[in-house]
């Protein structure tokens, strides 16, 4: 088993043209996406972020607020998923909801490092 | 607020922590592990305190129930934010409870009735666990499930508050040490351990039932709590077998007795002698409906048979025209199955029905070591009655004096010595 990290790309939450009936439902179907994860017992830390942040860059560690590029970029969010390997986790990434709203989900190995 | 209002509340306030109490409990345990059930038990405490402390100058709110659920489920989530406790928790729903997308929707989803009904259920089978004590488990499911403080325990057994409290002890540390879940049992062990479940409950119900305990309200509250999870176990796919209806159907028909049972000074009222307008008639028809159920399957438990023995009593119009050669051969199927002697002396009492007295007293006088208990002494005392033979009764009655400590029996007992006069 080898240990990914879903990055949820995309604009959270006000996916344009959705009806509050439309989101409720869309967030049911996330609710139940990780329910399934969980379930399988393949689901590792799964957390949401704000919107809204700092960044600090540079060797001036210049802070600069937040968000940092356009919407449909931006990480909403991320969720560490054991899978057997890359196929298998784009299997299990294709089941995210995210792609109902034409979102992007980027499916990242976790880097074992070699001491 | 006139005083009788301000009682009237609290009864209500009462009524609704017991029950709501059980429930919450139950289902923060299943969200916290069964290791972790003291920091369930916290949470639903605090809640209560609060309510008491909200609720007690002010108005009730609308629905309390609902308000009790929201304070309980917004305390657990600041519990399960902390770092400290997310390691502790490892039950299947664990990554859930620690993602930031689930915790608030899984934890409203724990709320919800089928929720609550699956963790009481769930809790109900861990309580149960071949590893607790029968004792052990029966005072744990009316901590748990029934809300019953420790006091009310010890009260509803006849012992001290101490005693439970020690029992309660050495189960938790056990639930830790053997490290119990609240998992199932595969399907192989489930129908075993649902007669563990279903022998719990008959032990609680027979404790409301037949103790001597002198407060009424009590009893009746064990027996309502017996029968309220014997109906969740019947209303569950996976726990409904025939035995949890027929147990059920038992439970029903000794109920439907409970205003007949006593007078209206509290003394003891005999079969033959209750009023039968007093048997609750909905129960004895859900017993019927229930026993029904029962006898879909294919095997029969000692709980077919005491059920079947309660319907014949309860279905009788009267008690002379009491089906007692049935009776009588239900009592020799349960007792070809097992030596009860309370069973060997109840079928001595119908054989009185069936084939006289004497008959009843010459097989009384054939079980051995059970002279020195009182019911078997008041038995044989009946008998002679029966053929007017006081001064044969009297000694009887005298001994069984002797062998109780209950009031309500000394009394029954009393009357008889009386008519021996």
């Amino acid at each position: 088993m080898e240990k990914f990290i879903f990055l949820y790309r995309g604009k959270d939450g006000g996916h344009g043209g959705l009806s509050p009936d439309d989101m409720q439902k869309h967030m049911e179907k996330w609710q139940a996406w990780m329910g399934g994860l969980a379930k399988q017992g393949i689901m590792g830390d799964s957390q949401p972020l704000k919107p809204t942040g700092k960044q600090v860059s540079g060797t001036k560690k210049v802070i600069t607020d937040g968000p940092f590029i356009e919407a449909k970029e931006m990480v909403g969010g991320f969720t560490v998923v054991n899978a057997k390997d890359i196929n298998e986790a784009i299997e299990i990434a294709k089941g995210c909801p995210i792609f109902e709203v034409d979102g992007k989900l980027e499916v990242r190995p976790i880097q074992k490092m070699e001491m | 607020m006139s005083e009788s209002n301000d009682n009237e509340v609290n009864k209500m306030v009462d009524h609704l922590f017991r029950h709501e109490s059980g429930k919450m409990v139950a289902v923060l345990t299943r969200v916290f592990g069964f290791s972790n059930i003291e920091q369930a038990e916290d949470i639903v405490q605090d809640t209560i305190i609060r309510a008491l402390e909200s609720w007690k100058f002010g108005k009730l709110p609308d629905n309390p129930q609902a308000w009790l659920y929201r304070t309980a489920k917004n305390k657990a989530i600041d519990i399960l934010r902390r770092e400290k406790v997310k390691h502790k928790i490892v039950n299947d729903i664990a990554p859930l409870l620690k993602s930031e997308y689930t915790l608030g929707f899984k934890m409203n989803e724990m709320f919800t009735e089928n929720e609550i009904r699956d963790s009481e259920l769930r809790m109900m089978f861990a309580c149960c666990h071949p590893s607790i004590s029968h004792e052990a488990q029966v005072s744990l499911i009316l901590k748990t499930l029934c809300g019953l403080s420790v006091k009310e325990i010890g009260n509803a057994f006849l012992t001290n508050e101490e005693t439970i409290q020690k029992r309660l002890y050495r189960t938790k540390e056990k639930i830790k040490t053997d490290h119990i879940s609240l998992d199932y049992p595969g399907a192989d062990a489930m129908q075993a351990r649902t007669y563990a479940v279903l022998k719990a409950l008959y032990l609680l119900f027979n404790e409301g039932y037949n103790s001597s305990h002198p407060q009424k309200l009590i009893r009746e509250d064990l027996c309502e709590e017996a029968m309220r999870l014997a109906i969740l176990l019947t209303e569950n796919p996976k726990t409904s077998y025939p035995h949890a209806y027929a147990l059920l159907a038992l439970m029903c028909y000794h109920a439907s007795r409970f205003a007949a049972r006593l007078d209206d000074k509290g003394f003891i009222v005999l079969l033959q002698d209750q009023n039968r307008i007093q048997w609750n008639k909905f129960l004895i028809s859900k017993g019927n409906e229930y026993l029904n159920k029962a006898s879909e399957g294919e095997t029969i438990h000692d709980y077919h048979i005491e059920a079947a023995i309660a319907s014949a009593h309860a279905n009788a119009p009267n008690y002379s025209e009491t089906n007692w050669n049935l009776i009588l051969l239900l009592y020799n199927t349960l007792l070809s199955r097992t030596q009860n002697p309370v069973v060997q002396i109840n079928r001595c009492l119908v054989l009185g029905e069936v084939e006289g007295h004497e008959k009843a007293i010459s097989e009384l006088e054939q079980i051995k070591g059970f002279t020195e208990n009182c019911y078997y002494n008041t038995s044989l005392g009946e008998m002679w009655m029966r053929l007017s033979k006081k001064e044969k009764a009297k000694p009887y009655f005298q001994k069984a004096l002797t062998l109780t400590s209950s009031n309500a029996e000394i009394e029954l007992i009393r009357r008889k010595l009386l008519a021996c006069n």
